[in-house]
């Protein structure tokens, strides 16, 4: 990767820090040199004031209330989703866009768990341990409730053991497929009984008499262990940290597995407290990240919630017609918040490049322009949307293919915007 | 059939025109479509596979199930079905109550059941599982699915495939490029300036970065698609939202509305589209917990939309070269957990359905008494059904596409 590696220049290495730390680049931002860029990204975020979202209340047994309940939940869910991007779009620091990678690393899905407030209790533990400590972000969410309604952890008792979450953790959420056995899946699963959670209330409790106390054989030793001390056995495992600093890397830096050179300083920064924030400060240290090379396919939500920033456009600004299109549009492109399609959560790169999220794309994109403010477009239309979108350059085929609509700004930067030097973060 | 005709003929067939109307998305499309098909018609003697994947890792021993076996009862407890609860298929297994359709399929000879279908160290993980199955390459990673690999082998168009989703399985993925992908809602483009200057953003630039090259290409076979397909829609898109999906456990990845992606398939087989491989699926089937309720209406489902779609597809010349194949990425653990589901497991039953397929029983069915650990032994791998499928649907070489692999399942389309 690094041979005959061309290093970006100093403002699109800032523009890269934005798109790949946060949510890309807003009107002023790339004016500021590399190292400000990077302490504002990484500083800490201002609190943030969530919608507030009651219970879900159980339906009685008939068929009316149970469509008042589900018309609820629906309603409840879309303000959530809708809060979010907004949040996104107006975050200056890195919360958001890490907070983001964590619902998509934890992956949970409204559609099984079926209670918004679970999942925006969920949503604050990303946000709370964004770029925090992986320990403490890993141990609360092995006893979130959405997590715990999702994987099974409620049917995971002495008497029957469900391995679901068990195999999960460490699969997919903390060490990686070929670093434990299955013998280690089924007495992890013991480690983690006990712990049930409801829709309605807001933490999970842990009831003794469900836990299975007989010792646990992990990763060849054998002891009593509960759920914190399972989180800490697979933390520290000697593969977990490359794991989980590989996982930052593929979706912030580049679908291409960083050189062990790469990786072995990117988990001495992580590091025993296991700290986000120094290893994207490493990340970012790296020649390799400013290699032109390191290109990333923007994911539909990235991609979105980019656009809006540099058009400056508020999605609680926008009328509900057009927020209605916006939940379409990110269906249609494959990608919409709090659905993941299971717990391996979205895919990346190729995926996102199919010819109907083509066609999606253009449409989303022509419907958050349509309300934008784009005086800014006007001398050289072609340029000016470029600047406008944070582009470092345009090919000559997208410079030529933006010609042919050079008069009509909104059709300009709408068509920009699915233009390849957009859709892949350079 | 002349386009007026054709384009009658679409509004009025299939069960898809209510649900999309309803949706009140597809209208232009399925208008367009037609014009598309009548270009380069698919060739009324070819064969066309639709892929049906069933995701999460469907219990087979609940699917098609050994009732009368005192191991089965034993080991399942409350979670098995008793002998007077499934639908006999005789050889001491009957299907799932939930799959009354089927068992009218098996009965006329037109259902093919491989019994015990795997491949050799199974692996329990859904996403390595799933990816063996969709790359049919146990024992090593490969980033091409086999039918890309079979698109490989044609002429780079990407029509000779279609996903009716909007995300590309990975079935599809080939190494010079993939499938189309046409999700249930269809696809609009403008017209005018708008219109010349995206088609344009899908010319290949010289010395692009591989991923952006690739996007350039994604816009290219989408005006391709559009252009086979399509008049560009004028003036305002008609997108329109999903139907709200059916809310059911999935933490391990597919689609729903079933009945609507393969109706969406339907029409266009009937209408000549020239596509031979389509890809439809169905999520929901990880079920660690109160398992027998989800699976009977996932598999209820199921029943609900590939029988009809059997149905229709025996009334038209190129409907009766369709073959259906149904699969998961592994079966459940013998013994149920306690929580009235089942962990992860190994082999289990693939369906075939359609005119050509040979129906009946096809391999062994795994015995009970005779367990790897707690999990079922494969008797069939699933290679020797995807080989069969290349090569008697889809006229191509097995071999050149699944690395060499020779086997076959004797007599499973008929002759």
């Amino acid at each position: 990767m690094l041979g005959g590696m061309t290093a970006l220049e100093d403002r699109a290495a800032v523009r890269r820090l934005l798109d790949r730390f946060g949510f890309g680049p807003r009107r002023g931002d790339l004016d500021r040199g590399f190292a400000e860029t990077l302490d504002r990204l990484l500083a800490p975020a201002a609190p943030v004031a969530a919608p507030d979202l009651p219970a879900p209340e159980r339906p009685a047994g008939n068929q009316e209330a149970k469509k008042r309940a589900n018309a609820a939940r629906a309603d409840q869910e879309e303000r959530f989703a809708g809060w979010w991007l907004d949040r996104m779009v107006a975050e200056p620091t890195a919360t958001e866009r890490l907070t983001w990678f964590w619902h998509g690393h934890f992956a949970t899905s409204e559609q099984k768990v079926r209670s918004p407030r679970a999942m925006l209790a969920q949503n604050r533990t990303f946000r709370a341990h964004a770029l925090g400590s992986f320990t403490d972000l890993a141990g609360a969410l092995v006893v979130d409730p959405a997590m715990l309604l999702w994987l099974d952890g409620n049917d995971n008792t002495a008497a029957a053991p469900n391995e679901n979450l068990a195999r999960e953790f460490m699969e997919l959420f903390a060490l990686g497929i070929g670093h434990y056995s299955e013998g280690d899946v089924r007495e992890a699963a013991k480690a983690l009984t006990g712990w049930r959670a409801t829709r309605e209330q807001d933490a999970a409790r842990f009831t003794d008499k469900r836990h299975d106390r007989s010792a646990v054989t992990l990763f060849g030793r054998t002891g009593p262990l509960d759920a914190p001390g399972f989180v800490a056995a697979v933390l520290a495992h000697p593969e977990s940290a490359g794991f989980v600093v590989g996982r930052l890397w593929f979706r912030l830096v580049s679908s291409s597995p960083p050189p062990a050179d790469v990786l072995d300083r990117l988990t001495a920064a992580y590091g025993p407290g296991r700290d986000v924030a120094a290893t994207l400060r490493a990340i970012a240290a790296e020649p390799a990240f400013r290699d032109s090379a390191t290109t990333l396919v923007k994911q539909p939500v990235e991609w979105l919630v980019g656009l809006l920033r540099a058009v400056d456009v508020r999605p609680s600004a926008l009328p509900d017609k057009t927020r209605k299109r916006v939940r379409i549009g990110l269906a249609g492109m494959g990608q919409v918040p709090l659905r993941p399609p299971s717990v391996g959560g979205w895919p990346a790169a190729a995926a996102w490049l199919t010819t109907s999220a083509g066609a999606a794309r253009l449409t989303l994109a022509r419907a958050v322009v349509a309300g934008a403010d784009l005086t800014a477009v006007g001398g050289d239309p072609v340029e000016d949307a470029r600047v406008l979108l944070g582009v470092d350059s345009w090919s000559d085929r997208t410079r030529s293919a933006l010609e042919q609509v050079r008069g009509d700004p909104k059709q300009l930067v709408a068509i920009a915007a699915c233009a390849p030097e957009y859709v892949v973060s350079g | 059939m002349d386009s007026v005709t054709r384009r009658r003929f679409l509004t009025l067939t299939g069960v898809a025109g209510a649900g999309a109307l309803a949706a009140g998305a597809t209208r232009v499309d399925w208008g367009t479509l037609m014009t598309a098909a009548s270009d380069t018609p698919l060739d009324p003697g070819a064969g066309v596979l639709v892929v049906v994947t069933l995701y999460g890792g469907n219990d087979g021993l609940n699917t098609v199930v050994p009732a009368g076996d005192a191991v089965y009862q034993d080991l399942r407890s409350d979670l098995a079905y008793r002998p007077e609860e499934v639908l006999d298929l005789g050889e001491g297994l009957g299907l799932n109550p939930g799959m009354t359709g089927f068992k009218g399929l098996w009965d006329q000879r037109r259902l093919a059941v491989v019994r015990g279908v795997g491949y050799p160290e199974p692996d329990r993980s859904h996403f390595r599982s799933m990816a063996i199955w969709q790359t049919a390459t146990p024992g090593s990673a490969s980033t091409t699915g086999w039918l890309g690999r079979w698109l490989d082998t044609l002429d780079g168009d990407p029509l000779h495939a279609l996903s009716v989703e909007p995300v590309a399985p990975p079935l599809f993925a080939g190494e010079k490029g993939g499938a189309a992908s046409f999700p249930v809602n269809g696809l609009t483009l403008p017209g005018g300036n708008p219109g010349k200057a995206f088609k344009a953003l899908g010319h290949a630039q010289e010395g692009e970065d591989p991923w952006r090259a690739r996007a350039a290409k994604a816009i290219a076979d989408l005006h391709r698609g559009v252009d086979t397909f399509a008049e560009p829609a004028a003036g305002e898109d008609r997108s329109a939202p999903e139907d709200e999906q059916s809310t059911k456990g999935a933490s391990a990845g597919g689609g729903s509305a079933l009945g609507r992606q393969l109706a969406m398939v339907a029409n266009l087989i009937e209408a000549g589209v020239p596509t031979r491989a389509y890809s439809v699926s169905l999520g929901g089937f990880d079920t660690h917990a109160d398992e027998r309720g989800t699976q009977q209406r996932l598999l209820t489902e199921l029943d609900g939309a590939l029988t009809p779609f059997a149905d229709r597809m025996r009334g038209t010349d190129r409907g009766r070269n369709v073959v259906v194949l149904v699969y998961s990425e592994f079966g459940r653990r013998v013994r149920a957990n306690a929580g009235q589901g089942t962990d992860h497991g190994t082999a289990g039953p693939v369906f075939l359905l359609g005119e050509p397929v040979a129906g009946g029983f096809h391999g062994e069915q795994p015995g009970l008494a005779d367990l790897d650990g707690d999990d079922l032994k494969a008797t069939t791998d699933f290679r020797d059904v995807y080989a069969t499928l290349l090569g008697r649907v889809l006229a191509a070489d097995p071999a050149r596409v699944l690395d060499g692999h020779r086997g076959n399942v004797d007599h499973l389309i008929r002759a």
